[in-house]
């Protein structure tokens, strides 16, 4: 439901209640004064007669009822009835058209029934005289009455109700205009628009989501911006590998010797392993960074032994001794792909850097921080350890390898919520890594 | 004619350097931008094939600070980035020609003997001396009718003198083009290899300047 709906129907539905609630106290408290006017007429009327008949202006004789002369009138809402009864309970006069019976039997007002019309009556007792005297009017002319009044009240508020919804649906529009503008313009905007959005003038209210547009338009801006680098650099990567292949090959084929064809074949067969390394290791990357993995119960121990067993022929063809330091572990909640490609790419950048007949040692701990994992080698250690994690740099080693194994390590430490150490190189390089035992 | 590579894998930079050196040049290949001023320091070499990222900055940078210090070495551009802009920035920085990777040896080879041959003022593909003509791409010599049966240094040597007739190029400056850097210079194998184009060319077709060095008569 937009807004501007919901806040028509908000606004429409409490302007109705409050509307409706107006009415109903102007037509009951209208209703009330009507009712209190024309029952003071009823009291006036009823004294009036009453003082008349104490003057002696009116006879008041035993011998029969006398009808009084009313002024006639053709209009009944204004008709009174007049009753004078003796105290023995005789009637002594009525006004033309009042009824035959009793209107009231109490003295004040009464309401009564009388041949099925509903009748108001004041009642007044003539001590001097031992008359009582009743006036009444029949409810329903009354009711006729007090509804026309309440009508002439309602006719104007039933008209201009609409009037006022169309007013709400109008400001409304009006009040939502630059968010109806804001929207258009991030309608048109293209996919691959990520500029700030244009230095408008903007009501308090939609600045902050101006602001956080132009906030998520910069990093998305920026994570674009890294991604196509780093294809970029990929693309290069792998473009580099795939041309010494080529020339290698070339090479091979009119190389008038046999060793010259051998070492282009060796040649050849260690490009396609660093390319395959490489390609395993950015799809990692990629597996990392789009953090789909979930998280299962893994077993650290068999982890690291099952790593150990993959690499140990890479690391005989290196002339590397790989030593394995890791019992007694508590089992680890993480995403498998994560600590496989961390641990993976520590011993296989150990084993590159390390000399002939040197050892790779992986060790793991655990303790109150979490767990512990440490790869060290024996070889010159990183030259520039703040640069060590970035994506294809390479430590100036110069097509050791793709520059890529830090940066996934770094990446996978991240999204574990561990910290990765490297330790100043001091006789071969030492990476630790700690990682929470259940991580959030 | 001696060709520095500067590219920083080493399977690829192996393969220029033995694919070239099969084409007829002689190749040092360097790693690193410090190591190629160095070498472009110590030694003369008649072009250079060069990577852009390399693990020490870019190439084109070393590329313009070589123009801006007037240096006319013929260098191509040999790298992965090759889009349109990618070429326009190598060649506005002062590159000759510019290849992407990954590349053909044989291409590679004739935009290096293109650019050379530019570089010598020369139109044609074959060098033509007297009735010597010599087909640097398909590394042959004829003299008149006849095909000379050369070896691979002794052909370096006479496109070496017939590049420029009349110049005279030193003993060191023909060991610098026939040798790369892990080959042992054999003593008076110059001469040795004089000795034999004169056998094959004619007594009078390569000039001694005594104590100076070898010539081929300018003008032919």
């Amino acid at each position: 439901m937009s807004i501007r709906l919901r806040l028509i129907v908000v606004l429409t539905l409490a302007a109705c209640i409050l509307w409706l609630s107006a009415v109903l106290w102007i037509a009951g408290s209208t209703r009330a004064q009507v009712q209190r006017v024309l029952d003071a007429r009823l009291a006036e009327s009823a004294n009036m007669v009453s003082s008349l008949i104490s003057d002696q202006r009116i006879a008041v004789g035993t011998e029969g009822p006398v009808t009084v002369p009313m002024p006639a009138t053709t209009d009944l809402s204004r008709q009174l009835s007049c009753q004078i009864w003796s105290l023995r309970g005789d009637l002594i006069g009525a006004s033309s058209g009042a009824p035959d019976e009793r209107m009231a039997l109490a003295e004040g007002f009464s309401d009564t029934m009388i041949d099925g019309v509903p009748w108001r009556v004041f009642a007044v007792h003539n001590d001097d005289l031992g008359v009582r005297v009743m006036v009444g009017d029949r409810a329903d002319v009354r009711g006729g009455l007090v509804a026309g009044v309440v009508r002439g009240l309602l006719w104007p508020a039933a008209v201009l109700f609409p009037l006022l919804a169309g007013l709400i649906w109008l400001c409304v529009g009006r009040g939502l205009a630059p968010l109806e503008q804001l929207a258009a313009h991030l309608r048109a905007r293209r996919p691959g628009d990520l500029r700030p959005l244009p230095d408008a003038p903007a009501p308090r209210e939609i600045r902050p989501v101006r602001r956080a547009l132009d906030s998520l338009f910069q990093q998305l801006d920026h994570v674009r911006r890294t991604e196509r680098d780093f294809t970029a650099f990929a693309a290069h990567e792998l473009k580099t590998p795939l041309a010494g292949l080529r020339i290698q090959a070339q090479v091979a084929r009119r190389a008038g010797d046999a060793a010259t064809r051998d070492r282009a074949l060796d040649a050849i067969a260690l490009s396609v392993d660093r390319s395959d390394r490489m390609v395993r290791q950015l799809l990692d990357l990629a597996a990392i960074d789009s953090d789909g993995a979930s998280p299962e119960a893994l077993d650290p121990a068999a982890l690291i032994a099952e790593i150990a067993q993959d690499i140990a022929p890479q690391a005989r063809a290196a002339g590397v001794e790989l030593a394995v330091q890791a019992r007694d572990l508590p089992p680890l909640r993480a995403p498998r792909v994560l600590i496989h490609s961390t641990l993976r790419n520590l011993v296989e950048n150990a084993i590159q850097h390390s000399p002939q007949g040197g050892t790779v040692t992986i060790a793991a701990r655990h303790d109150a921080q979490g767990l512990t994992l440490t790869v060290s080698d024996q070889g010159p250690g990183i030259a520039d350890l703040g640069r060590a994690t970035d994506r294809f740099w390479r430590g100036g080693a110069g097509g050791q390898g793709s520059g890529l194994g830090l940066a996934i390590v770094a990446a996978a430490v991240d999204h574990l919520g561990g910290s990765l150490h490297l330790d100043p190189p001091d006789g071969g390089q030492v990476v630790r890594i700690t990682l929470p035992l259940s991580p959030a | 004619m001696r060709l520095l590579i500067v590219e920083d894998d080493p399977v690829l930079s192996d393969g220029l350097a033995v694919g070239l050196g099969l084409s007829g040049f002689t190749c040092d290949a360097v790693g690193t931008l410090a190591d190629a001023r160095a070498a472009l320091r110590d030694h003369e070499f008649s072009a250079m094939v060069l990577d852009i990222m390399l693990p020490d900055g870019a190439g084109t940078d070393l590329l313009a600070q070589m123009r801006a210090a007037g240096n006319r070495l013929p260098v191509l551009l040999l790298t992965a980035r090759d889009r349109v802009r990618d070429r326009v920035e190598g060649l506005d920085a002062g590159a000759d020609d510019y290849l992407g990777k990954p590349c053909d040896l044989d291409e590679l080879a004739a935009r290096l003997r293109a650019m050379l041959r530019r570089g010598a003022g020369r139109a044609t593909a074959t060098v033509a001396w007297r009735d010597i003509v010599m087909d640097p791409a398909a590394m042959t010599a004829t003299r008149g009718a006849d095909v000379l049966r050369l070896s691979r240094r002794e052909f370096a040597i006479l496109q070496a003198l017939l590049d420029r007739p009349g110049r005279i190029l030193s003993r060191a400056q023909l060991e610098e083009r026939l040798y790369g850097w892990q080959e042992d210079v054999e003593s008076n194998a110059v001469e040795v290899h004089i000795h034999h184009l004169r056998a094959k060319l004619g007594r009078d077709a390569i000039q001694t300047v005594r104590g100076v060095g070898y010539r081929v008569a300018e003008g032919g």
